[in-house]
């Protein structure tokens, strides 16, 4: 399960510093009338790679999508770069395009080129004029490794190149905060490698990045901290090597039992 | 045990494939008769296409164009009778325009097509798109005359409209400048545009001679209906099916209640609506043009299947597809505009050109309101007695027509569906 990196990683980059860029209080969640997240707390600094991990239908992917407003929670605050989300819209706006989302099934845009899927955003939220859109397309495409791929469709590419142009095309918008809804779920083993690498080369620039994911050789190599989640709640919450060592709760010994495959 | 080893000494050269397996007889031999019921139905195929061919070629070649009446057809040719068509040719284009301005309409036509190229097909200027939008209004004034200023004064509340989009928000805030642009407009058309209208006239006289609704007939009506229907009905048919999916609870049910109520009711209702009940509506003495309120019921109608069709896409396309467009912090309208629309319009292109075919050929209902579309001049020219008991020729000629124009549209929607299929999976 654990997709070990061989790639020695470059840690000068990875500062958490003390500013503060996600900021959630006592949040709560329901779907109708059934409570998905409790009570939950989390300060996220920047500069910051938070894995965080679970059972299915523990409320990981609840989590992220609250942050960048594509659910509404009911209660608490939610602060993202020092915007406060509301029912504002112009907050809404504009945390979404400071804060980068990448999907388990990719959701590129069929009907667009890879090109015109990276430049779609800058050009018609930022304004950023056509042919410098392309060219900051052009440098993430370059950056993913796929910039030979920019006029194909995405349905002529691979589940892993797919996924690599998801990511470029939330990186175009410059977001300050990357989240990851587990990235690398939908691929074929020989493919997660390459997404992961991409993430890798992410967290040694130094980007604040919240990752659902089970890939736990990617938590031991670049997150600083590992969150455990269980029927809605933050169970547990540590640095890795502690977190895969000495989990503290019988929850997230059960929980990595199984993952760990043993 | 057998041995398992084996060595090619010889390598096969290619060879011709034999000769039944080529050309015509292959091709027959697994299209026709690849079984015995296909090659019975061929057969029978065969004798049905013979039968009907041994009827119609010598009718279609013992016809004559020649004659000025029915019974001195007959006399001539023991075929068909084309000449009913090269007599009342100009009366089934026209209806009963003056033929001295033959030139509006037909100048109207050939415009259209201008108009239509850069909408239909891409590789064009872009600025024609221009030219597209004003023709609505130039077509208007070509085939109904009078003063230019009008359909000017008309255009005046769109730009009245845009303005309001784009200068009042940094005023007045967005919720207010789009009522503003929805009100503002309306008020101008009901109360300013016409008075205005005439003071320019007054002015600076810009008319040609106006030529009234009775006048008009034949195909130009159907395609003037048509081209109508077609063209406002895809917009207002993709703002139902947005409404239709608002969370706006008003919205929604005025989406609804309109889709539902247009849905449950005959086009042949709406139009006897259009043309006697409306008078009861309207203040007395107000004409308000009969073909004009024909186009309104023909939208109106077709815009609620539209508006089914496309929801129909909407509600194919995957929930990622919303979730990434405002991840990306595009707005409502620019997610619509930019990823949902085309590709929900991209997967409804052949249900939404049977849809304006459908509505073409519906347009031959108008003839039940009295209006001299092709078949209220087919009851006329057979109520002619020249050429009473005409049928076939006429109507033959109609259906084709009419063919011409639906098949070119068919055959545009699979071209569409080819284009936009490219790189695609
Ligand atoms: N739109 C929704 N409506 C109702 N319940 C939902 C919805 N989305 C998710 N849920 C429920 O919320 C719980 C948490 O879901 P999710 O956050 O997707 O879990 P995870 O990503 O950890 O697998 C699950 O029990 C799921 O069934
Ligand atoms: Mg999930």
């Amino acid at each position: 399960m654990s997709q070990a990196t061989e790639r020695t990683i470059d840690r000068s980059q990875m500062q958490v510093s003390d500013e503060v860029a996600i900021q959630i209080t006592g949040m709560n969640k329901w779907y109708g009338t059934f409570h998905v997240l409790r009570d939950i707390d989390l300060t996220v600094q920047r500069g910051e790679r938070i894995v965080i991990c679970g059972p299915s239908g523990s409320g990981k992917s609840t989590l992220i999508r609250c942050i960048n407003a594509l659910e509404e929670h009911q209660q608490g605050q939610i602060v993202v770069d020092g915007t406060l989300l509301s029912s504002d819209l112009k907050n809404i706006d504009k945390v979404r395009s400071e804060v980068g989302m990448v999907f388990q099934h990719f959701n590129l845009f069929p009907h667009l080129s890879i090109l015109e899927n990276c430049t779609l955003a800058p050009i018609w939220v930022r304004k950023t004029p056509k042919k410098e859109a392309e060219e900051i397309a052009m440098h993430y495409l370059t950056k993913v490794k796929i910039p030979e791929q920019a006029l194909k469709y995405p349905g002529q590419l691979s589940g892993g190149q797919q996924q690599r142009v998801a990511i470029a095309r939330s990186l175009c918008m410059q977001p300050r905060i990357m989240l990851f809804d587990e990235p690398t779920s939908a691929l074929d083993p020989e493919m997660i490698k390459e997404v992961l690498d991409t993430m890798i080369e992410l967290a040694e620039e130094g980007m604040t990045m919240l990752c659902v994911t089970h890939e736990m050789g990617f938590a031991q190599a670049v997150a600083n901290r590992v969150i455990f989640m269980d029927d809605g709640q933050i169970v547990e919450q540590n640095e890795p090597k502690e977190f895969f060592k000495n989990p503290k709760s019988d929850r997230t010994k059960l929980f990595l039992s199984q993952i760990l495959g043993h | 045990m057998a041995d398992l080893s084996y060595v090619r000494t010889q390598m096969v050269p290619q060879q011709d494939p034999p000769i039944t397996e080529t050309g015509a007889i292959k091709w027959a031999r697994e299209n026709l008769f690849s079984g015995v019921t296909n090659s019975v139905l061929t057969l029978l195929a065969l004798y049905f296409l013979y039968q009907v061919l041994h009827e119609v070629i010598p009718w279609l070649f013992f016809s004559t164009w020649n004659a000025n009446s029915l019974a001195e057809c007959r006399e001539i040719a023991e075929g068909g009778c084309w000449a009913v068509i090269r007599e009342r040719w100009p009366q089934l284009v026209f209806g009963f325009y003056p033929s001295e301005y033959y030139w509006r309409p037909v100048l109207t036509f050939v415009l259209m097509l201008v108009a239509l190229a850069p909408v239909l097909f891409n590789g064009l200027p872009r600025r024609m798109v221009w030219f597209s939008a004003l023709f609505p209004f130039l077509a208007f004034w070509l085939l109904w005359g009078g003063s230019l200023w009008l359909p000017v004064a008309v255009i005046a509340g769109f730009a009245l409209a845009a303005m309001s989009v784009i200068y009042l928000p940094a005023l007045t805030g967005t919720l207010l400048a789009t009522i503003v642009a929805f009100i503002a407009p309306v008020l101008w058309w009901l109360f300013l545009a016409a008075p205005v209208a005439s003071i320019l006239q007054a002015i600076l006289p810009l008319a040609i001679e106006p030529i009234e609704s009775a006048k008009f007939g034949g195909f130009m009506l159907s395609v003037t209906i048509g081209i109508t229907g077609i063209s406002l009905s895809l917009p207002i048919g993709i703002l139902l099916a947005l409404g239709r999916q608002s969370n706006l609870i008003a919205v929604k049910a005025i989406c609804v209640g309109f889709i539902e109520f247009i849905r449950g009711v005959p086009l042949i209702t709406l139009l006897f609506v259009a043309s006697t009940l409306l008078n009861y509506f309207l203040p007395p003495g107000t004409t308000f043009d009969i073909i004009l309120r024909v186009m309104i019921m023909v939208t109106l109608f077709s815009s609620a299947y539209m508006a089914e069709v496309i929801r129909g896409g909407l509600s194919a396309l995957p929930k990622g597809q919303y979730e990434a467009a405002d991840a990306l912090g595009l707005d409502y309208w620019k997610s619509m505009r930019l990823i949902i629309m085309p590709q929900a319009l991209k997967i409804t292109i052949p249900s939404i050109v049977s849809l304006f075919i459908g509505l073409f050929k519906d347009t031959t209902l108008v003839s039940i309101i009295g209006l001299l579309d092709p078949i209220g001049l087919s009851n006329a020219i057979r109520a002619d007695q020249d050429w009473n008991g005409i049928v076939w020729e006429l109507y033959g000629f109609i259906a084709l027509m009419f063919w011409i124009f639906c098949f070119s549209m068919s055959r545009y929607s699979m071209y569409l569906e080819r284009k936009l299929q490219t790189g695609h999976r």
